[in-house]
């Protein structure tokens, strides 16, 4: 769970500087996508190879995570005692005592964000789930699509979505690592930069829909 | 003061349960939780009912027999064990709701009453020393940092209650775990047998259901001995070290 959640944190952060490389204009964009990224690593790897070697480390990464999260989900329920279907017959205090948001959207939120992978996938497609219109110039493709208001709100709850899966994860993680040095968990650094880490990711990718939509950026 | 309790009947391990209401009345608010439990099985009794089964023993708070689930809470509002808890703690007119831990790992026996077996075999399987340690020693042959010894106290307070699984959202027992690892990982004592410990333990843990940990942090809320949270980062330090030697 931890090690291939990771991994794609990892992934996100880079994919968010190439997202931010939008504000460069067309030229840049496009150059970095279509010339910069199939060439990393060459001539020691095949033009595009290194995307092929990331793609592969990905699709295991999202697989395990989902094979992980699936095998934890069926045991913890089992363990929590269930009796017909709630856990404890009170209406008080369903919430418990200090439990965040985020760790509490863990699993449903989990499933939102695969369904938003596999439409963003499928969008990356070349030119073929193309929302707005099709294009060769990616940047036009990203202006087309972001200029709908229905890409930007999908768009916007799938990186809420991404922004609180983090916010627990990313201390979860560490945690499971053995990090964790508080006594508590609101009380741990790594609390605040989880939640600093899932804003700036989240801001950092909404922000080029915003200014497509909001600001006419590219057109 | 009157009050209202909803408590979970059970008859046995098989039977289904449910809840039942009974009114208890002039309940003084020096009582404890479990003294007031008392008055409302006297009263059962000389209407012939069954009175209600729950745990305790030492009713001081140290040895970790009793502990219900009060209005969704392991061990109600206030951080202590249920026989250290006072009526004071409710408001005249209270409806409370009692239940047991829930948890796939602790089967009811009987209305309040869980079977924790499940924690005494984990500490079987390596929540102990073995070396032979004679007559007590003079304390200071052995030094210990004085960090080390805060810390390995802090972690021995756990008294094995069970609130932490009855309050964690997965079922999970690795608080009572990890605290018993941390308090022998941190004493001289305890290193020989550090990696097989742990590695054992947590076997135990999982075999016997309980859910695994995802850091929500709800145990270290609910416990009585305020068991630290990072002690389950310790264990996992420990669990990583022990198996990147190939010990598991
Ligand atoms: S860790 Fe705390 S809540 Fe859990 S068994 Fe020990 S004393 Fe009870
Ligand atoms: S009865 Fe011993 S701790 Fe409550």
């Amino acid at each position: 769970m931890a090690v291939s959640g990771l991994i794609m944190l990892g992934y996100l952060l880079v994919h968010m500087y190439g997202n931010l490389k939008f504000f460069q204009g067309r030229e840049k964009f496009d150059h970095y996508l279509h010339e910069t990224l199939p060439h990393i690593l060459y001539p020691y790897l095949p033009e595009g190879g290194f995307l092929w070697i990331l793609r592969v480390v990905l699709t295991v990464a999202v697989v395990v995570h989902a094979y992980a999260a699936i095998t934890l989900w069926r045991r913890n329920k089992a363990a929590a005692g269930y009796v017909g279907g709630s856990r404890y017959q009170t209406k008080q205090n369903k919430t418990g005592y200090q439990r965040s948001y985020s760790s509490f959207t863990m699993r449903w939120g989990g499933i939102i964000l695969a369904l938003f992978i596999i439409g963003h996938v499928a969008q990356m497609m070349p030119n073929w789930l193309s929302p707005g219109g099709a294009s060769d110039s990616k940047y036009d493709r990203v202006v087309n699509g972001f200029e709908i208001w229905w890409v930007v709100l999908l768009y916007t709850i799938g990186l809420v979505a991404v922004g609180l899966h983090l916010a627990h994860g990313f201390w979860s993680a560490l945690t499971t690592l053995g990090q964790n040095h508080s006594s508590t968990r609101r009380g741990s650094r790594w609390t605040a930069i989880s939640i600093g880490l899932a804003t700036v990711i989240t801001v950092g990718f909404i922000s080029v829909p915003i200014a497509v939509f909001f600001f006419g950026a590219g057109s | 003061m009157n009050i209202t309790v909803r408590v979970w009947r059970q008859k046995n391990a098989e039977s289904k349960g449910k809840m039942v209401t009974y009114g208890v009345e002039n309940v003084s608010e020096d009582m404890s939780f479990l003294e007031m439990l008392d008055v409302l099985n006297e009263q059962l009794t000389l209407t012939d009912d069954d009175p209600i089964a729950f745990d305790h023993d030492c009713r001081e708070g140290i040895c970790g027999a009793c502990g219900v689930v009060i209005n969704g809470q392991a061990h109600g509002p206030q951080v202590t064990t249920t026989c250290q808890l006072h009526m004071r703690s409710f408001e005249d007119g209270a409806v409370i709701d009692i239940e047991p831990w829930r948890a796939g790992a602790f089967p009811v026996i009987k209305d309040l009453v869980v079977d924790r077996g499940a924690f005494d075999r984990i500490i079987q399987a390596g929540g102990f020393i073995s070396a032979p340690t004679g007559s007590a020693v003079e304390a200071n042959n052995i030094p210990v940092p004085k960090d080390n010894a805060d810390h390995a106290f802090e972690s021995a307070a756990c008294i094995g209650c069970g609130a932490c699984v009855a309050a964690c959202p997965n079922g999970s027992g690795m608080l009572f775990t990890a605290a018993k690892i941390t308090h022998l990982g941190l004493l001289p004592q305890g290193q020989p047998e550090r990696d097989s410990r742990v590695v054992g333990m947590v076997e135990q843990h999982d075999h016997e259901g309980f859910g695994g940990c995802t850091n929500i942090g709800e145990c270290t809320a609910a416990c009585p001995k305020g068991i630290p949270l990072d002690t389950i980062s310790r264990l996992n330090r420990d669990l990583l070290g022990a198996l990147a030697k190939g010990k598991a």
